[in-house]
């Protein structure tokens, strides 16, 4: 326990060791294993696997859909926070709790719930067909679900910081004659912009790994609407499990460089607050 | 859209009178505020209900009444069963560890209590399969033994555990990092042993925040589908939880099952929350109680945002 530096309550070694066993157990020993596995096939197999056509194909619309529903959900994200840290309107507590509701939906309801609103009979689905606007079994359609899931994440991020903004400095800008909109651009965008940049990638991080809500919506065409989970699920379903590893290979690095990121940008949200 | 925007009193209004936005914009701005969560946040929510009851009550009950839905409900209970106590206790016992010490390499187990929220559901399913499947690496010994657990309801179990396990820590580790050790250390000079000072003054202290991360685990322990699905090889009656069956008919164009079971999933999504607002304004009110008790004692206040901040 000599690694122990401070904490004075009883009960260390004895949370220390059940909370390392369970971590290992759950997270280690199965992480390592996939590592191992998907690292035992030897350089050549593992390029050719993770890199044939329709894996591309999978990469590219996984990164893009996601980038562009994270995208979106920055930019709406700080609006919806905007708005419920700033004004006060009729259901704005409902709204308020509605926000992290595809955090608690599961993704599998969402999936089949979204499908029917934006499927070409569906209520919204129907006028924007309509338009000549193909939603569902398109990579709209996939980036659609993947914004869904992204919500929460801006949102939650930039509404602490929006809160702790002290309004003599906003005070101060309008005096010294800025308009509001400068006023934003110039002081208030500033700080808002490392916890939107934190919740962007926390967006994008799930939205790379999501599965349950697009697979409804994406109609699953190889080379076209195939997301890289999917891909996965498929390789394993033809019991092809080198394949899977290797994709799911790639996947779990994408992961940690998003897990990465988001560690440094929250360090550098902590330090914007200071 | 006009009528919605109500003043706030002027006194606490001091900050949009004086350098606020026109009326105008601030309508503008909730309006496509509201208008982008109800693209994409009510309309789905709405469709499940309403396909659920579209062809009224009858059919809605009979459908759940089903008996493959049935068995899926008794696995779905079974299986949130086992994995919310294990994960309530290892949260527990890891925002203990994390609010109350200090110790090398802390935050690298941080970030390993978080690995499972930035893994894909698809690879939290797959590595079990690694694991326990026929051509994993305990998958012949376990083949000797006639013990299934992929395809089966240990493995459905054990990724349920997975997926799910940040949540009880994470919501745990806030509040309590955010409450302070002061009364613990007080307890402790007083006498109180390690079990008393956990069992009468911390769990009390954090019930908002323990209770909201429990309902949330168990919400996404009951509606997990996509390191289930891997898995749990879709046997019916068998193998299969709610969100499972909600696929499978709405694979059949059996749209009112699909959304009948997927209006249970959702009925506990929105239980979860509801509990959440009321853990935050319980949070809110012993806050404001603190504060206020503080002030009386002149001491500095400390601040306390529990449950604040990304819950994901």
């Amino acid at each position: 326990m000599r690694f122990k530096t401070r904490g004075v309550l009883p009960g260390f070694g004895l949370s220390l060791g059940y909370t390392l066993f369970y971590v290992g157990l759950l997270v280690l020993l199965p992480l390592s294993a996939m590592i191992i596995k998907s690292s035992s096939l030897g350089l050549h197999e593992f390029w050719a696997k993770v890199s044939d056509e329709r894996a591309l194909a999978a990469y590219r619309l996984s990164f893009g859909a996601a980038f562009v529903g994270s995208l979106l959900n920055a930019v709406f994200g700080v609006l919806v926070a905007w708005v419920l840290v700033r004004y006060r309107f009729f259901g704005r507590g409902i709204v308020d709790a509605l926000v992290d509701l595809p955090f608690a939906l599961p993704t599998a309801v969402a999936g089949i719930a979204l499908t029917t609103v934006y499927a070409e009979h569906g209520v919204l689905g129907e006028p924007l067909a309509k338009l000549g606007i193909k939603v569902a079994f398109t990579p709209l359609g996939i980036t659609l679900a993947l914004t869904f899931i992204g919500i929460p994440f801006v949102v939650r991020t930039v509404q602490p910081v929006l809160e702790e903004i002290d309004p003599d400095v906003e005070e101060a800008a309008a005096v010294l004659g800025a308009t509001r909109l400068q006023t934003f651009r110039r002081v208030i965008f500033p700080s808002l912009l490392p916890a939107t940049l934190t919740g962007f990638a926390l967006a994008f991080a799930r939205s790379l790994g999501e599965y349950g809500s697009v697979v409804f919506i994406s109609g699953n065409m190889p080379m076209r609407t195939e997301i890289t989970p999917l891909l996965i699920v498929t390789k394993l379903e033809q019991y092809d499990y080198a394949g899977a590893t290797a994709i799911a290979g790639v996947m779990l690095l994408a992961s940690f460089v998003m897990l990465l990121l988001v560690n440094l940008l929250e360090r550098w949200t902590r330090r914007a607050e200071a | 859209m006009s009528g919605l925007v109500t003043q706030r009193a002027q006194s606490e209004h001091r900050r949009e009178t004086q350098v606020g936005e026109s009326r105008l914009v601030r309508v503008l701005l909730i309006g496509s505020a509201l208008t982008f969560l109800g693209l994409f946040l009510l309309a789905p929510l709405l469709t499940v209900f309403i396909s659920a009851f579209s062809k009224g009550l009858g059919p809605y009950f009979a459908a759940l009444a089903q008996g493959e839905t049935l068995d899926a409900i008794g696995l779905t209970l079974l299986t949130a069963g086992i994995s919310v106590p294990l994960n309530v206790a290892f949260g527990i016992a890891a925002a203990w560890l994390v609010s109350k010490y200090d110790f090398w390499g802390k935050s690298v187990l941080i970030t390993l209590v978080d690995l499972p929220f930035s893994v894909s559901p698809v690879i939290s399913g797959l590595i079990f399969v690694l694991l326990f499947g026929a051509h994993g690496w305990f998958g012949p010994w376990l083949a000797e033994r006639d013990i299934k657990i992929i395809f089966a309801v240990p493995g459905i179990v054990m990724a349920t555990t997975f997926v799910t396990f940040p949540l009880v820590a994470r919501e745990v580790i806030a509040v309590m990092q955010a409450q302070g050790s002061d009364e613990e250390e007080a307890a402790l000079t007083l006498g109180a042993s390690g079990l008393q000072i956990l069992l009468r003054i911390t769990l009390p202290k954090v019930r908002w925040g323990l209770l909201y991360g429990v309902i949330l685990c168990n919400a996404r322990a009951m509606g997990e589908f996509g390191a289930v699905s891997v898995v749990s090889g879709h046997v019916r009656g068998l193998t299969n939880t709610l969100p499972l069956q909600v696929e499978i008919l709405y694979n059949e164009y059996n749209f009112v099952g699909a959304f009948a079971v997927a209006s249970l999933l959702a009925s506990l999504a929105l239980v979860t929350l509801c509990v959440k607002k009321v853990a935050e304004w319980a949070a809110a009110s012993r806050q404001a109680k603190r504060n206020a008790s503080q002030r009386a004692l002149s001491l500095p206040v400390r601040a306390e945002s529990s449950l604040e901040g990304v819950s994901p």
